[in-house]
């Protein structure tokens, strides 16, 4: 069996499985449960100044998306931080701490933008013995409101300051967590490393509004008639998280960078996805709160049996592994000519490759006696599109042309270089090849 | 106190009165709103679906199927109806595993179609519920049509001519309307008086006049309905049926199937209907298993279909003879009945072991004996009480086109009408359809 255990930040967890700072690491009571059920580590759910904590609406906090089944694929919260006083969090974090110090614990922090609260809290938090802190700058909702939460993540320079401060007054590992509600995610990201932070974490939640509740015509969930935009997660905003940490990896001011991938993992796979695409560990909060702690089994499971199929011996053996595959457009290799395939066996004649292609792409696929659905060469642009609606998984395929034959679309014969769109004939802005 | 499995003879109330309403419950029940929307998920939205190539009424199964998916049963219904006025009843009594869901394309594929049956329970109970009726009539026209019969075929007719703006006059033989639905259909596929609830609905449209307690050939004519009319639609099903042609046929005991079937559709209490121990069944297709699977449900020892041909060549679906078999009757292939024994009632019956060649049955000269204190005929039915003067094709009105027969301005659809499958669903289609050709040669 693979060895998961993995060091983050020098921080040593049995597995890379985190869970994100949220209800389900709210208090004693729950991480303990977290790690009796096998959780490698946990972010404290997020603690805010001394005095009076933050109070919630007494309403529904949630709101979901749900796929075939009712499965639940996006949820949706306006939760805030921490709503216990700031002496129980620390108490219990201390004891947690010294029953578990196999585990990792990370207390995540959100007091005002000045410097005396954060050299306030630090102390205390050190007292505790926690492994390290993650600076919230993601909530969107409430907290934001305040000056906080994503109203400092979205300013890179405020980020890069309290960052500065924290590692000022804090001796052990600093991680920013970051908001997905900006345009680029590398600059909040260059700025936190400017700030000497020791990671990134990301993806935090995603401003939405999951639903409208067309009798009470308001949107959900809905307290009291009204309602708010609230942050979304779980399987749903994986891609876009996916992408964020890519980007971040692969960013020359930032690449090799430690990052703490969150947003949608459900299973070992997605963990896997975001460990190769550069992460070091990952966050799971929603897959926790729809299934319970026992995920995390299947995901140990999962990933060790991946990691021996594939001969890893640990996980920094895959780590950051496909990077390098990740490149921008202009890149990509334009003399690569595939073609869809349908493999006639295993087709059920559902015909839906044949209205998708021929509604809304490029009536390339011919519908012939008997229901038999073929591709036609000479039209196919090899989009993909029928591979994703096929219901048969592995149905249809894309077979790549070998080089040397005559694409029957273009006339044109598949060359066996690279060549990409910066020297391509049709780019006013070509150069020239060399 | 129930009389017993045992029991020698026919008797009643061989099980207790709640076993019996146990047995007689809805075969595929109602979906739940959660099992509805999984059922419905499961549905591929096919192109140019094979699903409803296979439908007769041409239902838009993926249409319907996703106004579910979309949380409107009452607009999946709307479609449903559209085509099909009997939806309802055709949703529980379509052998759909010959139909829309053998075809369907998960069917082949994995062996599980979509419930495309249970789902369009789903959506046409849904809207009944509500007690509306879907559907409006168009201008008066001032055409008046007769129509005989009021079973699927008459009532699909009927309903298809009101909407378009005609005045139908329905006239049928019996006291109630829905012909084989209400008399045929087994009680559990139309369970809680369906069949009659769907009627009264149906002709909640306005413009039917429904006499019931009259029929054709006893004080109407068929000249007297086109006299008085600008078109007639014939749909009086087949009446009749076959004789076995054994001895012994008359004893006390041996009875026709659907005659079986039709007292106890119509009996109030089914602990009151008598059954035999020992039944025995002649015959291959849907009523034969209705009369066996029923005559298991009241409590009969021992129930045995005899059909003279091959499992494969068995009109009832597979389907029918699992579910006959997993009620405990015994199916009986390639034998015949030779005589009918007993001195006062049937006691037994004589069959003989059958092959078949080139498409005829022969006896083999071999030969067993059942025992059997009731026996049931259900060899066919044939057509009985057509009007003189319309011509006939293989035992039924030969008809042309969308219903046309013989006759000028005589339509006929329905089992009592050559081509098409005996079924429910095929009954509407050539109801409506023929409608749709009466409604044009009216308004051209
Ligand atoms: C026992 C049994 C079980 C069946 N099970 C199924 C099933 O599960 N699924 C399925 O799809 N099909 C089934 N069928 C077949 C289906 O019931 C018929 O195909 C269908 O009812 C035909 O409709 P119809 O309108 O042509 O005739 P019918 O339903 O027979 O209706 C004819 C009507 O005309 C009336 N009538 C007859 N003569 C006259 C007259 N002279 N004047 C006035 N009125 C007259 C009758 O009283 C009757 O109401 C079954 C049939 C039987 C017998
Ligand atoms: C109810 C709820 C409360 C949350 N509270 C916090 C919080 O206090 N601090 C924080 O950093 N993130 C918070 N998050 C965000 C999660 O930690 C995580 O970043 C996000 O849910 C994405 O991961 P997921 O897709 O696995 O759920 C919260 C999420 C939810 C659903
Ligand atoms: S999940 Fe628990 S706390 Fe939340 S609404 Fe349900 S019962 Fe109440
Ligand atoms: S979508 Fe797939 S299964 Fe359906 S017809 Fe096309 S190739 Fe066949
Ligand atoms: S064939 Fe099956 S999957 Fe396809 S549309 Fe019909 S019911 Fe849906």
């Amino acid at each position: 069996m693979a060895d998961l255990t993995t060091e983050f930040l020098g921080i040593k967890s049995p597995n890379p499985f985190w869970l994100a700072s949220a209800p389900p690491t709210d208090k004693e009571y729950n991480v303990r449960r977290a790690f009796e059920a096998g959780w490698g580590g946990v972010v404290w759910k997020t603690l805010g100044s001394e005095g009076p904590p933050v109070v919630n609406v007494n309403g529904p906090r949630y709101g979901a998306i749900y796929g075939a089944d009712r499965r639940l694929l996006g949820l949706n919260n306006i939760e805030l931080i921490t709503d216990r006083p700031l002496q129980t969090n620390l108490e219990e974090i201390t004891r947690v701490k010294q029953d578990y110090p196999d585990r990792a614990l990370i207390v995540s922090l959100m007091v005002p933008c000045d410097e005396e609260s954060w050299k306030a809290i630090l102390p205390m938090v050190e007292a505790t013995g926690a492994d390290g802190i993650e600076l919230n700058f993601g909530c969107p909702h409430g907290m934001a409101e305040r000056g906080m939460g994503s109203a400092v993540g979205q300013v890179p320079e405020y980020i890069q300051m309290v960052t500065e401060w924290c590692k000022q007054y804090y001796s052990k590992p600093v991680i920013v967590k970051l908001t997905p509600n900006i345009t680029d995610i590398r600059n909040p990201a260059r700025a936190a490393f400017a700030g000497n932070a020791d990671a990134v974490s990301l993806i935090n939640t995603i401003n939405s509004i999951t639903s409208v509740d067309l009798d009470a015509l308001a949107p959900q969930p809905t307290i009291d008639g009204k309602g708010t935009h609230g942050g979304y997660c779980g399987p749903a905003v994986k891609p876009i998280a996916l992408n964020m940490v890519a980007e971040i990896a692969r960013d020359p001011a930032t690449a090799g960078k430690p990052i703490s991938a969150i947003g949608g993992v459900t299973t070992w796979r997605d963990a896997a996805e975001f460990m190769v695409m550069g992460a070091g560990n990952v966050q799971v909060c929603t897959a926790a709160m729809t299934y319970g702690f026992k995920v995390v089994q299947e995901m140990i499971s999962g990933l060790s049996q991946w990691m021996d199929e594939k001969g890893y011996a640990a996980t920094s053996d895959f780590i950051g592994q496909a990077v390098p595959n990740v490149t921008d457009w202009q890149y990509l290799n334009l003399n690569y000519v595939a073609k869809a395939k349908i493999d006639q066996d295993a087709c059920i004649k559902c015909g839906r490759c044949y209205a998708a292609c021929e509604d809304t792409s490029h009536q390339a696929i011919w519908m012939k006696e008997g229901r038999v659905f073929e591709v036609n060469d000479a039209e196919c642009v090899a989009c993909n599109l029928c591979v994703d609606v096929c219901p048969v998984e592995e149905c249809i395929s894309m077979v790549p042309m070998a080089p040397g034959a005559v694409d029957p679309r273009t006339g044109k014969v598949v060359e066996a270089g690279y060549a990409n769109w910066t020297t391509h004939p049709n780019n006013p802005a070509a150069q020239a090849a060399e | 106190m129930a009389n017993g499995h045992q029991a020698s003879g026919i008797v009643a109330a061989r099980l207790p009165a709640a076993d019996i309403a146990d047995n007689f419950s809805d075969l595929h029940p109602a979906y739940a709103p959660h099992e509805a929307a999984v059922a419905a998920d499961r549905c591929y939205f096919c192109y140019d679906a094979p699903c409803m190539t296979a439908c007769p009424t041409d239902i838009d199964i993926p249409q319907f199927i996703r106004e579910i998916q979309a949380g409107h049963p009452e607009s999946a219904a709307r479609t449903i109806l559209g085509q099909n006025i009997l939806g309802g009843m055709c949703a529980r009594v379509c052998p759909t595993e010959t139909l829309c869901e053998e075809v369907c394309v998960r069917e082949t594929a994995e062996g599980k179609p979509v419930e495309i049956g249970r789902l369009q329970r789903y959506a046409t109970d849904a809207l009944m519920a509500k007690g509306e009726h879907p559907f409006t009539r168009a201008e008066p026209t001032g055409k008046r049509v007769a129509v005989v019969g009021a079973g699927p075929a008459g009532l699909s007719c009927a309903h298809r001519l009101a909407m378009l703006g005609h005045d139908v006059t329905v006239c049928e033989a019996r006291k109630k309307p829905g012909g084989l639905n209400e008399f045929g259909i087994a009680a559990y596929k139309s369970t809680n008086d369906f069949a009659a609830r769907e009627a009264d609905w149906l002709l909640k449209i306005g413009g039917i006049t429904l006499e019931t307690g009259k029929a054709l050939g006893d004080g109407v004519t068929l000249d007297g309905l086109k006299a008085d009319h600008d078109a007639v639609f014939l749909s009086i099903g087949l009446g009749g049926v076959n004789a076995l042609r054994a001895s012994g046929e008359d004893l006390p005991g041996v009875r026709d199937a659907v005659d079986f079937i039709e007292e106890l559709r119509q009996a109030d209490d089914l602990a009151a209907l008598p059954v035999g121990r020992n039944v025995v069944v002649i015959g291959g297709g849907m009523t034969a298993v209705d009369a066996a699977v029923q005559s298991k449900l009241l409590g009969a020892e021992n129930v045995t279909i005899a059909y003279r041909r091959s499992r494969d060549a068995m009109p009832a679906s597979r389907f029918e003879q699992d579910l006959a078999a997993s009620r405990g009757v015994k199916l009986m292939f390639n034998v015949m009945p030779v005589a009918i024994l007993g001195d006062g009632a049937v006691t037994g019956v004589e069959l003989e072991y059958t092959t078949v060649e080139e498409g005829r049955v022969r006896g083999t000269g071999e030969r067993l004996t059942l025992a059997a204190d009731q026996l049931f005929k259900a060899i066919g039915q044939t057509l009985d009480g057509a009007p003189d003067g319309v011509a006939l094709e293989g035992g039924k009105i030969a008809v042309t086109g969308a219903g046309r027969t013989s006759v000028a301005g005589v339509w006929a659809g329905g089992d009592c009408a050559s081509g098409g499958d005996d079924l429910t669903v095929t009954a509407v289609a050539e109801g409506r359809d023929a409608a749709m050709d009466i409604h044009a040669a009216l308004t051209s």
